[in-house]
Formats: structure tokens, C-alpha cells, sequence
């Protein structure tokens, strides 16, 4: 029987969670990088045991760690311990993040911009995301804080910005949102090797179509009223984007405020909140089968991190957006003030679907059926900040 | 203790000649590294600040960029040098060590900044 494997990325470190293809009974191991914040973890469809994980530090700075063997085993590549290193100095440079400012290759930015809107020099401090070649395990894509978007062919052992997204997507503008100038989320197009998209806070969605070459704001229809022009091309607070594989060419945004969808590959944006208790939030996931059906978990506000009403409730959309039902069967109707991070919520490919979803709180909630009923995987981990999982075959 | 006998990751790394060094890392470090106790590293030349960190590094490659920036090569803001009682943290690299840790007596201390409430 195939089975699932959610990774989980905390504050406190990274714990995998492992079950049959009944998700019934979990087993649960970790803490790996214990004390260290786990920003993502994520699998390779290329190779299921091949797992990158961002691990993290205010003090000690980032840490790319990598396993071949499905979490059981980390290493950090090229930075090994070496037996002897008389000979010369080791090659690796796993957990270097250098800015191109080359004339040739990118475009010498030196600053973006602050809150205030004054200049401010790009610093790299960490990797929000990992998102790994749908073919190839040792290729992986990275997007990093201060915004950029990174490149490893050699496994993460080194590492080459795409700076096409910055020196074509107006990097020199781009503002930071409250979390930072993050770029927190990678897609890429199964049907096209050539197209991908980048999501920024506060800058916006980002399309190449050349494989990375190139890139192009593509943010017409979002409407951000923090902003002196509200339909700016660039500087929308992009939360999350989604697509389902069948589908590449809808698009589903949870942004700061408003859920939003394309259906021209992100051409162009329409709102599709509808009836939702709340528009803001941060998650959202498509089901693994059904194209349309489209969960978010609303938050109160920008201001208030935590569920309306104090209930837990997961909103699933079966019409692509617009009429939404909320989803409380297992979760806390009262007294929650938890949040769910952008990167908390996965869903695997089983059939039924399964729907995860990690809290500040530090629960880890399942749904083996699309998200009628959920349960706690656990209950107490640290502050969840990602989950992804992997269906196992 | 003897310089001959350092405590933790005995066996010393960096090539084989030169000074044998002593040096505490934070916990997290030594988690990293993959070393229990203190770490003896052979320093060739003149033991400064920055000859026992490019030894370090050299030994254990994964600890790039968690004492000194990748980039920058400056030390990042959180951690702190200490040596022979004294605070070398802003010193420049070629500041030497105390003679009795670059005689291996006392260890170069690698400090965290204390966090929490």
C-alpha cells in the first residue's frame, strides 16, 4: 500500500511524519536541527528520498541541508567534514547566497526599496522556499530574503542566482511586506520546462517563459489599497500562488487581502473571495484531483493573526473560487488564535485526497477525505512554519 | 590541560604543521560540525583572529558563513570572539591571539548572544 510522508518545518526544528495509505496511525521523527528554524522542507518528485530543507538562523545564518534517503540521513553538501584536507581547500559552497551584480549575467542592482521608501542595499538572510526540477533530484530552485531567486544543479552543493527575475522584474523597486522582501513561493509548469512563476512580498507575481531568463510582473487585476496607485504593476503583497498540474494555466492567489484566480497563466487576476467570512490569509492549496476544489484558511485581518470568531475553519471552494464552505469537522470552534503560515498547507495524491495543514500553534491537522473530517497528526510541536508532503509510492 | 591533549575533537585538522589551537564553539556550531567538546586545529604561522577562523573553516567546511559572513567575510552580528579574558570581537583579523592560546593553553572562544526572557 502506498503511503504519505509530511514534512514539517518549525521553529524549533524539522519533524516527518509518516503513515500508511490509510492515514490512520502516524509515526513521528524529529526533532532533526533541533533549536534551528526550519523555514521549508521539501521532496523531489524526480526521487522521493531526495529532500532539501532550509534550516536557519538569526545567529549562525542559513544552513541548505540534504537527504538521499527519505530523512532518515542529512548532510550538507559540500560543506562534509573532511578526513584530511592537507591536500587543498574544499570546493563546496553549499550555503553561499552571492547576488550577481555582474554587467554580463544580471543587472548590477544595488538597492531596492525600504518601508519608507528610501533605498536600501539587497542582503541576503535567508531561504523561505526550496522547490525541487520535476526531473531531476539534483536540481533544485531556492527563493530567498532579501527577493531572489536561486539556482543549484550540483544537489545544493553550489548555488547561481537567476538574475533575470530581479534585473527584469523592477528589483530596484520592490518593497518589503511585514515578514521581509521574501520570495516565498516557486511554481513550475509541468507542461512547460520554460514557464515558471515567482511570488514576492511586497512585489508581486513574477512569469518567465525562457526558463528563467527572462521575467515580467504579471499582477493586472490585483487591487492593493496600501498603495498610492492601488493597480500598480509592481508592489502587491502576493501571500501565496497555486496550480493544479492538470490545469497550469489557472492560477489561484491568496494575497494579502483577496483570494484571487487567472485563467490566462496570470495575464490577468479576478477576484474570486465571494462569500468567504474573511479575504485575508496566507495558505492556499489546490485538492490533488479536482482542479476547481480550492482551500484557504481565513484570518481575521492584517492587523488580528488569528481565526474569526476564534474557529478554526478551512474553506473549500469546489467552483474554482467564489462559493465557499467552511470546513470545521475535528478543528477548534472556539477559543483558537493560531495562524496558518503560507507555506503550512499541502495536500497529497491519494485517493481521497488528503489536505495538511500545520498552526502556529504547533498542531499538525490532517484530512484523509478532501477535508470533510480532520484530525491532529500532533498536537505540540513548535510553531509550524511549513508543511509539504509526499505521496510515497 | 595540556596543549598536547585538548579536550572534545582531539584529533587536530588543517594540515599538519604549525601551532596547535585550541577552540570552543557554541552549541549549535558543534552540532553543525558534527564534534563534541572543543575542536584543535594546526595553525601555520602567526596565530591572529583571522588565521584560526580560516582554519576552522578549512577543517570544517560546513561552518562557512556561520562565524563570518559568506559575502562580506565579516563576523556576523550575534557572535562574539573571546580570547585570553579579553573581548577581540572588533578587532581587525590580523589582530594576534593571546600567547596562551596560541600555545594551545587556553581555548579561542566563539560565543553566541544570549537570547530569551
Amino acid at each position: 500500500m502506498s503511503g504519505v510522508r509530511v514534512l514539517v518545518g518549525t521553529k524549533k526544528g524539522a519533524f516527518i511524519l509518516t503513515a500508511d495509505g490509510t492515514r490512520k496511525s502516524w509515526e513521528v521523527s524529529g526533532p532533526h536541527f533541533g533549536g534551528w528554524e526550519i523555514y521549508h522542507m521539501k521532496g523531489s518528485a524526480a526521487d522521493p528520498d531526495r529532500i532539501y530543507a532550509s534550516q536557519t538562523s538569526g545567529w549562525f545564518g542559513q544552513i541548505i541541508q540534504r537527504s538521499s534517503d527519505g530523512g532518515r540521513t542529512w548532510e550538507t553538501p559540500g560543506g562534509e567534514k573532511l578526513p584530511d584536507v592537507s591536500e587543498g581547500m574544499p570546493t563546496g559552497v553549499s550555503n553561499k547566497f552571492a547576488y550577481d551584480t555582474s554587467e554580463e549575467t544580471g543587472k548590477p542592482l544595488t538597492t531596492h526599496k525600504w518601508y519608507d521608501d528610501t533605498d536600501h542595499p539587497w542582503e541576503f538572510k535567508r531561504v523561505w522556499h526550496l522547490e525541487p526540477s520535476l526531473d531531476d533530484p539534483d536540481s533544485v530552485y531556492a527563493g530567498v530574503e532579501d527577493a531572489a531567486l536561486f539556482r543549484s544543479t550540483d544537489g545544493a552543493t553550489s548555488w547561481q542566482e537567476v538574475s533575470g527575475l530581479r534585473g527584469y522584474g523592477g528589483g530596484s523597486h520592490w518593497n518589503p511586506g511585514a515578514g521581509g522582501l521574501c520570495l516565498h513561493t516557486v511554481l513550475l509548469d509541468p507542461s512547460d520546462p520554460h514557464r515558471m512563476y515567482a511570488a514576492i512580498s511586497a512585489a508581486g507575481v513574477f512569469r518567465t517563459v525562457d526558463g528563467g531568463t527572462t521575467w515580467r510582473p504579471i499582477n493586472r487585476g490585483l487591487v492593493s489599497n496600501y498603495m498610492p496607485d492601488p493597480e500598480a504593476e509592481i508592489g502587491h503583497c502576493v501571500h501565496r500562488i497555486a496550480l493544479h498540474p492538470a490545469r497550469p494555466e489557472v492560477l489561484y492567489m491568496q494575497k494579502h487581502w483577496d483570494v484571487m484566480r487567472s485563467d490566462d497563466a496570470g495575464d490577468s487576476w479576478h477576484e474570486v473571495s465571494g462569500d468567504l467570512p474573511s479575504d485575508f490569509g496566507f495558505p492556499i492549496e489546490v485538492h490533488a484531483h479536482e482542479p476547481e476544489t480550492v482551500y484557504v484558511v481565513p484570518i481575521k485581518s492584517d492587523s488580528e493573526h488569528y481565526p474569526p470568531e476564534g474557529k478554526l475553519r478551512v474553506y473549500r471552494s469546489r467552483t474554482g473560487g467564489g462559493e465557499w464552505e467552511p470546513l470545521t469537522r475535528g478543528l477548534p470552534q472556539e477559543n483558537c488564535y493560531v495562524n496558518v503560515l503560507r507555506d503550512a498547507m499541502a495536500a497529497d495524491a491519494l485517493e481521497p485526497c488528503g489536505i495538511y495543514f500545520g498552526t502556529t500553534g504547533g498542531q499538525v491537522y490532517a484530512s484523509a477525505d478532501s477535508g470533510d473530517r480532520w484530525e491532529p497528526i500532533v498536537r505540540d510541536l513548535p510553531a509550524v512554519l511549513a508543511v509539504e508532503v509526499q505521496t510515497l509510492p | 590541560m595540556s596543549p598536547d591533549a585538548p579536550a572534545g575533537d582531539a584529533t587536530p585538522r588543517a594540515g599538519g604543521e604549525g601551532r596547535l589551537v585550541r577552540v570552543e564553539l557554541p552549541f549549535h556550531l558543534r552540532t553543525l560540525a558534527r564534534v563534541e567538546g572543543e575542536v584543535a586545529l594546526r595553525v601555520a604561522g602567526e596565530v591572529t583572529l583571522e588565521a584560526v577562523l580560516d582554519a576552522l573553516e578549512e577543517a570544517y567546511p560546513v561552518l562557512r558563513g556561520t562565524i563570518r559572513d559568506h559575502v562580506t567575510c565579516e563576523r556576523r552580528d550575534f557572535l562574539r570572539f573571546f580570547a585570553g579574558g579579553r573581548d577581540l570581537s572588533l578587532e581587525p583579523p590580523d589582530t594576534p591571539l593571546p600567547e596562551a592560546v596560541a600555545a594551545g593553553r587556553e581555548p579561542f572562544l566563539v560565543v553566541g548572544a544570549l537570547a530569551g526572557g
